[in-house]
């Protein structure tokens, strides 16, 4: 198969996967009753009992079904998403003031996250069965075994809490204030990088130093899948004909683990990374909220309390329509760089 | 040319009974394993004998005691051997039978889930075609949708509380299943055995149930004993973001939440109330990493690709 049909074939499957989502977005929905979906319309906290069942009378939320699929998608595809009480703005405003702070999160700890794994998955296949293998495993079961939550918890309480190090949130004080003034141009909105485009490098180590703990956390439970991946694979590449061929011909082992061996056993560790990437944009929920960084994931934590269904709703659609893409993204890549998959 | 006559000798023993002696030695015979099962089958003495532990001291035992509305917690004493959360529940008794929550939540989670991935895995998997396609492309949409975020969607829809969430999860999670069971159907059906048992006249069903998920099982199992602690990680994540079990019941990520006020000590003792936050994850943690270390032995014990190796 050619590398265009592939493309075409795989672009086929994304619009229906697409689809699936979508539907199943909206029976979620369409389990809560209306007086709980009208919430999406309402745009002020004093609605009357009359009030509400006009508004659902004129959002036609008692419809069949079907009808409102269809009046919802045709919302979305206008961009109405309707109304966030916990954002106090339409949905699409507070996803644009909620979303940089997740995505610098994710831009420090994803990359992170995939090095730590390639490289303790390396240490532990190149020294199988030796005491750096078992140390790297422990690390990786202790890793699947905290919770997240936990282990945020106790970093805040003996960093923060007990050295005074590491405050929580997202900017001091002061600095929230230099950003919110008048000649500081927030090009990204993403604070670092704004800071050095600003070069105001307080601004950047003010950001970036709250940024450090949130990205431990992230990086101690997530590396242990990845890690995992990398060292059964590169023990898988170390066997390989070629790799013996190589140690026949006197590579010099250096080369032979770097050059010939990780090479190969990166391929599938690419697939892992892309979807590390797409998770942590929902992972980082529960990071958000013990570091009191207002992501999306600390807003649909909060929205989901006060049941302020939109932006609930909003963000699952846009976490899957992200996860699809980037998984998209990846099979190609690795259509690319690996021929076996596409000629399969 | 006579080869050299090769005398079997029969096992003195059945060779189930064999395989299975096989198999103990091997899971004995790593340290981590056994430390897995000794936590969970602590736990589970744990769980068994809660009433006898802590005698409950309300009709609903999950309803954990208080003694007073004092909001700070109290450190551990003679009373309350682990300490106090906020409000004065009783830490001990919160763990005790939180450990009854937590199987709950994970044997529950995971036994509906093993239902449906192999009544779903099998039709797929054996019949193939436009039911397989179906199946399948549902399993993707499910793929694609962000596991946490949906989880907390959901369980706002069908409205909070433990039974939710053990319901969210059963409807989250049980594509994986469903797709490592199908995945081991299609490496089974065609084999000559299979084709046999047909073409002697056995029904679909019957050489479903006595032939291929006798074979095709193990990943799945494999697969559901790993899931365990991941489950039990969500289900806590749920309860710590309030979405849970209610104030007061004995569930140990709801217990978690309730120490997150306090992880900033007071003036003159910055760790006055470490106990709040470290007590209940600690728990936590040594639950799911028993079930974790438990997951990888049944792994390499079963697994074909490590077993004899």
């Amino acid at each position: 198969m050619s590398l265009l049909s592939y493309i075409i074939r795989r672009l086929f499957l994304m619009i229906f996967v697409l689809f699936g989502v979508s539907l199943l977005v909206f029976t979620v929905m369409m389990l809560m009753p209306p007086g709980m979906r009208v919430a999406a319309y309402v745009t002020s906290d004093r609605v009357t009992p009359e009030m509400m069942d006009a508004m659902i009378a004129k959002y036609g939320l008692n419809d069949p079904a079907p009808v409102q699929y269809i009046r919802w998608i045709g919302n979305l595809l206008h961009g109405q998403f309707g109304y966030s009480i916990t954002a106090s703005a339409p949905v699409l405003t507070g996803f644009m003031q909620f979303f940089p702070t997740t995505l610098e999160l994710v831009l420090y700890a994803a990359p992170l996250i995939i090095l730590v794994g390639i490289f303790l998955g390396t240490i532990g296949a190149v020294h199988k069965d030796e005491p750096l293998d078992h140390g790297t495993r422990i690390f990786a079961i202790i890793g699947y075994s905290l919770p997240t939550f936990w282990l945020g918890l106790l970093l805040m309480m003996i960093l923060y809490g007990f050295a005074g190090l590491f405050p929580p949130g997202s900017l001091s004080n002061s600095a929230h204030e230099v950003v919110n003034a008048p000649g500081y141009h927030q090009y990204t909105h993403l604070l670092t990088i704004d800071a050095i485009l600003n070069w105001r490098w307080d601004i950047f180590w003010d950001a970036f130093y709250r940024l450090i703990l949130p990205t431990v956390n992230l990086v101690i439970i997530n590396s242990a899948l990845i890690m995992r991946l990398m060292r059964s694979s590169m023990l898988e590449s170390l066997g390989q004909d070629y790799v013996m061929t190589a140690r026949a011909k006197g590579a010099d082992s250096r080369t032979l683990y770097l050059k010939h061996a990780r090479r190969n056993a990166m391929l599938p560790v690419i697939t892992v990374s892309g979807l590390t990437f797409a998770g942590l944009m929902s992972g980082a929920v529960i990071t958000e909220t013990i570091f009191d960084r207002k992501g999306i994931g600390w807003w649909t934590a909060r929205a989901a309390l006060q049941l302020d269904v939109a932006a609930i709703m909003f963000n699952v659609l846009f976490l899957g329509v992200i996860y699809v893409v980037i998984n998209l993204i990846v099979d190609l890549i690795y259509a690319y760089v690996d021929p076996r998959v596409r000629l399969s | 040319m006579g080869t050299p006559v090769q005398t079997v000798t029969p096992p003195k023993v059945h060779p189930r009974l064999d395989e299975f002696l096989f198999t103990a030695r091997r899971f004995i015979k790593n340290p981590l394993s056994v430390i897995g099962l000794s936590l969970i089958l602590v736990f589970g003495v744990i769980a068994l004998l809660a009433p006898v532990l802590e005698p409950p001291k309300y009709p609903d035992s999950f309803k954990m005691p208080h003694s007073g509305w004092k909001i700070e917690p109290s450190p551990p004493s003679a009373e309350h051997p682990l300490g106090t959360t906020q409000q004065q529940y009783d830490m001990l008794y919160g763990m005790i039978w939180g450990t009854r929550s937590a199987f709950k939540i994970g044997v529950l989670v995971v036994a509906a889930n093993l239902l449906i991935g192999i009544l779903l895995g099998a039709v797929a998997g054996y019949f193939g075609g436009a039911i397989d396609e179906i199946i399948m492309r549902v399993t993707d949409v499910f793929y694609a949708i962000p596991f946490l975020v949906m989880a907390m969607a959901l369980v706002v829809a069908i409205g909070r509380g433990l039974k939710a969430v053990i319901i969210v999860l059963i409807i989250l999670e049980w594509p994986s299943y469903t797709r490592v069971l199908r995945s081991d159907i299609l490496v089974t059906r065609n084999k000559d055995f299979i084709l046999a048992s047909r073409a002697s006249g056995a029904s679909h069903l019957r050489v479903i149930l006595t032939h291929i998920l006798p074979n095709a099982m193990y990943s799945v199992l494999i697969l559901a004993s790993l899931n365990i602690g991941a489950t039990i990680l969500t289900a806590a994540a749920l309860s710590f973001l309030g979405l849970g079990s209610d104030t007061g019941v004995a569930d140990w990520g709801q217990i978690v939440s309730m120490g997150r006020n306090w992880i900033v000590g007071a003036p003159g003792n910055r760790f006055a109330y470490w106990y709040t936050v470290f007590v209940p994850g600690f728990v936590i943690s040594l639950f799911v990493l028993g079930w974790n270390l438990l997951g990888d032995a049944v792994r390499d014990v079963f697994d074909p690709k490590v077993r004899r190796r």
